[in-house]
């Protein structure tokens, strides 16, 4: 066998276009999906049933059904309610719905965590609701599932790859057209998993980077709180 | 004689069908130190508890600094302005320095800028002796030192009572000095305190007024010279206990 990547790496600026949609793709859903696993692991701790309960229902919707499925849902649903959108907007809209459930969980854990007599301390102190929400729970909730957040993400930003099937033009779309143009598909495939390690590997070092500027006490004594 | 800053009435209190306060009443004066004392399930820190409002209280009267504690519509935020409690587990916040643990307070809660909220946190990190210790995170202190740090966190908010909760058991002996300097200096400075202590040479010489509870109730209040001689049996036999520790 003989492997030829020149011809491959002369469609360069596609590939490049493919890894920003990805990278782009990945960071507006992490943002979006970051925010809808702290408001559903609040809803899911509080005391209203209802709210509870849709929450829970929505993870574990999620949790039970293929990444694809669900981007055929949202594709489909959208498009019989009369809203044609992009397929990036599409993606983007599964993408967060997809992540918002797993960071939920791992936000909830992280809330779980925060022992009793922090919290208490923290309503002693005068501390409102809110402010103890804010300072007492959120903040060293997510210092301590800081690492999962980051694999869920990265996870995300692989995941992505199945929104080449609505025709996203990230880099795994790209890969297929590539690939059924110059017949060199391994070429290809390589190619597109090496570009996947480095946005990997990106987005970790991006995750460090943010960590050490929002927790600076895991900058100063890198422990576990 | 002018009004109490703590007042129990006739408190009782439930946790399901396990009565453990049972009618508790005592009286707490400006500038009196005084010592809950009795065995372990007693009620001692459900007491101290309801006092904060952590607790809700079945029936009966508490009020605080003017605060009534059972009033539904109480404002808890202007209660806890008047009240600092330090707990067993000191509980200060992991990801916070000692300095902004003390500022944390002050600043959300009433809205101090950064200088004053720095310097009123120095103020009160010397009065602990833990000056040196300002920007350290509390995994980097002894517990002596984070339960120095969590009382000098509850001063920094300048209350007119402070409530401790068995603050040095988790503590070694030699630990344990440090953090009773800390309070006997409180004492000194005519801080109002409650304190709840299995520490009883502690009790005997900082308190003015030891009460005694058992199974819910005050069961012997007084001087702590009652220490040394028990009314009740139930009393005596505490004590006798309690030294052979
Ligand atoms: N939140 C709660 N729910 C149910 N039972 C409780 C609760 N808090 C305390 N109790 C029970 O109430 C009783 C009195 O508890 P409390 O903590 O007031 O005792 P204590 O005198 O402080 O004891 P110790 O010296 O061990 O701290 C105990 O039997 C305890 O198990
Ligand atoms: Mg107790």
């Amino acid at each position: 066998m003989e492997l030829d990547f020149t011809t491959v790496l002369s469609r360069w600026p596609m590939l490049r276009d493919g890894a920003l949609l990805t990278l782009e793709l990945a960071l507006i859903a992490t943002t979006i999906g970051f925010a809808i696993g702290v408001a559903c692991a609040v809803g899911r701790r509080g005391s209203v049933r209802w709210i509870a309960a849709a929450c829970g229902f929505y993870v574990e919707a999620v949790r039970n059904t293929p990444f694809l499925v669900q981007i055929f849902l949202v594709y489909f649903g959208l498009s019989s309610l009369g809203l044609s959108l992009p397929a990036f907007t599409v993606a983007l809209v599964a993408l967060s719905i997809n992540v918002g459930a797993y960071a939920t969980e791992i936000m909830r854990a992280g809330f779980d965590a925060i022992p009793r007599g922090q919290i208490e301390a923290g309503e002693c102190l005068g501390l409102s609701r809110l402010q103890v929400y804010w300072h007492v729970i959120l903040l060293p909730a997510v210092e301590r599932v800081y690492p999962s957040l980051t694999s869920q993400f990265v996870l995300l930003m692989l995941a992505s790859s199945v929104t080449s099937q609505i025709s996203t033009e990230e880099l795994t779309a790209a890969a297929n057209f590539i690939q059924s143009d110059t017949y060199r598909a391994f070429e290809t495939y390589i190619v597109v998993a090496v570009f996947y390690v480095a946005l990997s590997l990106l987005m970790r070092a991006g995750f460090w980077a943010l960590g050490g500027a929002v927790f600076p006490r895991r900058r100063r004594l890198g422990t576990v709180i | 004689m002018t009004d109490p800053v703590v007042r129990l009435h006739e408190v009782h209190k439930s946790f399901g069908a396990l009565k453990v306060l049972d009618g508790v009443s005592f009286d707490v004066h400006r500038g009196e130190v005084a010592a809950l004392i009795g065995r372990s399930g007693s009620g001692k820190s459900t007491a101290l508890r309801c006092i904060d409002r952590l607790e809700r209280i079945d029936s009966g009267m508490i009020t605080v600094c003017g605060h009534d504690v059972a009033d539904p519509a109480l404002k808890l935020r202007a209660l806890r302005l008047d009240v600092g409690i330090v707990f067993q587990s000191y509980n200060l916040f992991p990801h916070l320095t000692v300095m902004q643990n003390i500022m944390l307070a002050p600043r959300s809660v009433k809205g101090l800028g950064r200088a004053e909220a720095v310097d009123l946190a120095r103020g009160v990190l010397a009065k602990v002796g833990l000056a040196d210790k300002a920007d350290a995170y509390p995994e980097q202190l002894s517990g002596g030192q984070q339960q120095r740090a969590a009382i000098a966190r509850s001063l920094a908010m300048q209350p007119k009572v402070m409530l401790f909760d068995e603050v040095t058991s988790a503590l070694d002996p030699e630990l344990t000095g440090e953090v009773l300097r800390v309070i006997e200096d409180l004492a000194a400075g005519g801080m109002t305190m409650i304190m709840v202590t299995h520490e009883m040479g502690f009790a005997r010489h900082i308190a003015s007024q030891v009460l005694f509870m058992h199974r819910g109730r005050v069961w012997e209040a007084g001087p702590p010279a009652i220490m040394s001689d028990p009314a009740t049996p139930e009393l005596r036999q505490f004590v006798g206990s309690e030294l052979r520790r």
